[in-house]
């Protein structure tokens, strides 16, 4: 029997995963691929919650947030490709011209 | 009783020079006309105002004669200003005799004047601002007369001295007429720093009955009468309160030891010089201890004190007007001298006394002040030895300033006999030190008067140029004025005048003997001097040389007031700005700025530009933010 904890583990743990994806690795397409982690793992669990509590709320929301994920990669990508073409590579560290 | 009407009357009378400044401003600097036809259009509206108040008040049952409480006004209007919790301050007017008396003073020489100055300056090219500049004074003053209560009063009296300014600079090309009109400027502002101390100390001790603190004349006398009733009267801070206000005389009125602004303001044009400088402004500060009154009643010490500074600076500026040579500084020692004279009378008590001989002053002075610029302006200069023999050429302007010089003496039965003797009356009665030195001043106005007149009226015409006599808008108020000299004593104006705890003697013929006889000695002694040539007047100074220097130094007040500015003043000065430029520029302003440069430069090495480090900080905020948060719940 697979119960709401069941649920909610596998999204910390997916969660925890993107975690470490943003913080450790250092090409931004990797991060923006954690990051997306990181929201699908929310994401499991409001359908979870929803499931559990009865409730279409957090169907609702999950849709709503695929919409911006979509969005945002869609923005991310693009800032990823203008970067690449302006400094030549896509290291998060490559832009640090505004540092003191 | 129709008391709006005559409140009416009353703001008409403080608003009609106001309305003629603005207009002149506005439209009429470059119209002579005009400008002088609404200054003296508007002080006669003022006379007119201030007759018919005159006549309402005497008119009155119980305003004057029998009431039984003196310090209640026959009318009072009043406009809430600023209304705030604990202080209420209002804007009003005030009619009682004292006012209504002073405003006819004020509006009555003062239309003279300024229809003598449409005269005087004809030929100035800045006659416009001329006249904005007197609507502008009369203003005040009649702000100071009018006030209902202590801050009015001050706005007004700080006006004043605003317009004194101007008209004293008002040849700013002047070098010296510039400098004179800052010094009287910054003296007054000394001595009103401790006006305003005393009025906010006033202000405090009237919260003293458990009412709400006021700064409105009548309630102040009723709280005091109150306090004073039930024995529980603070008199340690009363007494500061009342010497405090008593700083702000001494500037305004130029008392000693702040008397040094009055010789050079004489800077300014004649008719500024007897309008604002003689008759009313420096009276100011005589009208301000009679205003307060009911408080320096209670204080019989601090009245002591008060007609000390003003016997002493009778006889002081009276012995420095001996050996003056210029005209009008001689007339300026003389303002000084009665001004003493007229404080000491309010310091002995003398309410009504004080206040007849600011009335009469005011009209004899004014004269002779008027006279001497009509002499000035026929001859051009100010020097008494470069005049002479006027009474020829000149017959109004001498025989009217032979009245003025009379009426000061104090022969009978002119204005300046009556006055001056019920204070001399008065001082005889209470203090006997205090009637000599007002006989021996007495002695002496005689003698440097006559001295004025044998040098510049009698005698040889000395000099150059030709005198003629002024024209009829100047000999015309100089007539008008010599009239009022000679009956002022007659108008009844100390039994107008009076309050319930004033001191009043009756005429004594042995005080009135005896200061005619000073008189008459002065006026000898001028004319066995001066009277017919003789050189007993350089042999006196040759012998006496040590002292003539003395007097013609003006005691080397001055000098001493620059030692003390030069040596005290500006070293605490200096250590000031030593204190300003290490202690607040160094160290706290710079200090500042140094400490927020050195924190930036350490707190900005936070930022690496690693996006993966402000993640890591992001969360870490995040999960101690979480943990925080579930402490307080209980699984």
């Amino acid at each position: 029997m697979i119960t709401l904890n069941h649920y909610l583990i596998a999204s910390g743990l997916l969660f925890a995963i993107g975690l470490v994806g943003v913080v450790s690795r250092r090409n931004t397409l990797m991060i923006l691929l954690s990051v997306e982690l990181m929201l699908n793992a929310a994401n499991l669990s409001f359908v979870a919650f929803s499931r559990y509590l009865g409730h279409s709320t957090g169907q609702i929301f999950v849709f709503f947030i695929m919409l911006v994920a979509a969005a945002e990669v869609t923005v991310g990508l693009a800032i990823l490709i203008v970067m690449a073409r302006a400094v030549g590579k896509t290291d998060a560290d490559a832009l640090k011209s505004l540092r003191w | 009783m129709q008391l709006p009407s005559l409140a009416f009357l009353a703001w008409t009378i403080l608003f009609a020079p106001l309305v003629s400044t603005l207009g002149i401003l506005l439209v009429g600097l470059r119209r002579p006309k005009f400008s002088h036809s609404i200054a003296i259009a508007s002080m006669v509206t003022g006379f007119l105002a201030s007759v018919y108040l005159f006549i309402r008040l005497l008119g009155s049952p119980g305003s004057v004669g029998s009431q039984g409480h003196g310090e209640h006004p026959f009318l009072e209007h009043a406009i809430s200003w600023i209304s705030l919790h604990g202080l209420q301050l209002e804007v009003g007017v005030a009619i009682d005799p004292l006012s209504v008396l002073m405003s006819l003073v004020v509006t009555g020489v003062g239309s003279v004047i300024f229809i003598y100055s449409a005269g005087y300056m004809s030929e100035e090219p800045s006659y416009s601002r001329y006249f904005a500049g007197l609507s502008l004074f009369a203003f005040s003053m009649l702000g100071i007369v009018l006030a209902n209560n202590l801050v009015m009063l001050f706005m007004f009296w700080e006006l004043v001295g605003v317009s004194s300014y101007l008209l004293i600079g008002f040849w700013y090309q002047k070098p010296s007429a510039a400098e004179a009109g800052r010094k009287a400027f910054m003296v007054n502002r000394v001595a009103d720093f401790g006006f305003m101390i005393g009025i906010l100390m006033l202000w405090t001790v009237s919260g003293a009955t458990g009412q709400e603190r006021t700064f409105n004349f009548a309630e102040l006398a009723d709280r005091i009468h109150e306090l004073a009733a039930a024995q529980a009267l603070p008199y340690a801070a009363l007494s500061f309160a009342g010497a405090f206000l008593f700083c702000g005389v001494v500037g305004k009125s130029a008392q000693f030891p702040l008397h040094v602004w009055l010789p050079d303001a004489m800077e300014g044009p004649t008719p500024v010089s007897a309008l604002i400088h003689a008759a009313t402004m420096v009276a100011a500060g005589v009208y301000l201890i009679g205003r307060c009154f009911f408080l320096y009643a209670d204080l019989p010490d601090l009245l002591t004190l008060i007609a000390y500074v003003g016997g002493f600076t009778a006889i002081f500026t009276a012995s420095i007007a001996i050996v003056q040579n210029d005209i009008k500084r001689i007339l300026a020692y003389s303002t000084l001298s009665q001004l003493g004279y007229m404080v000491m009378a309010l310091g002995l008590g003398g309410y009504s006394a004080g206040i007849f001989h600011l009335a009469t002053h005011a009209f004899f002075k004014a004269l002779l002040f008027l006279g001497a610029g009509c002499m000035i302006h026929a001859l051009h200069t100010n020097d008494i030895w470069e005049m002479g023999g006027l009474i020829k050429s000149m017959k109004v302007t001498s025989w009217t300033f032979l009245i003025g010089t009379a009426a000061l003496c104090g022969i009978w039965p002119l204005s300046g006999f009556w006055s001056k003797d019920e204070i001399l009356a008065l001082a005889f009665h209470q203090d006997k030190f205090l009637w000599a030195i007002g006989s021996l001043t007495a002695m002496m106005t005689a003698f440097y008067m006559g001295r004025l007149c044998f040098a510049a009226i009698f005698g040889k015409p000395r000099g150059h140029g030709h005198s003629q006599e002024a024209p009829a808008v100047m000999t015309g108020p100089l007539v008008f004025l010599a009239i009022l000299s000679v009956i002022g004593g007659f108008l009844g104006i100390p039994r107008f005048i009076h309050h319930p705890r004033a001191m009043h003697v009756e005429f004594d013929l042995g005080v009135a003997l005896i200061s005619t006889l000073c008189a008459v000695i002065g006026l000898g002694s001028a004319w066995r001097l001066y009277g017919k040539p003789s050189d007993l007047p350089v042999r006196l100074r040759a012998s006496f040389r040590w002292l003539y220097s003395l007097l013609a130094n003006k005691y080397y007040v001055d000098e001493i007031y620059a030692w003390l500015i030069r040596n005290v003043h500006d070293r605490i000065a200096r250590l000031c700005a030593l204190f300003e430029r290490y202690v607040i520029m160094r160290f706290c302003v710079n200090g500042i700025a140094v400490t927020t440069r050195a924190a930036g430069s350490v707190l900005r090495m936070i930022q690496t530009g690693k996006v993966q480090t402000y993640a890591l900080a992001l969360f870490a905020g995040l999960l101690l933010i979480l943990s925080w948060m579930m402490v307080g719940i209980h699984p």
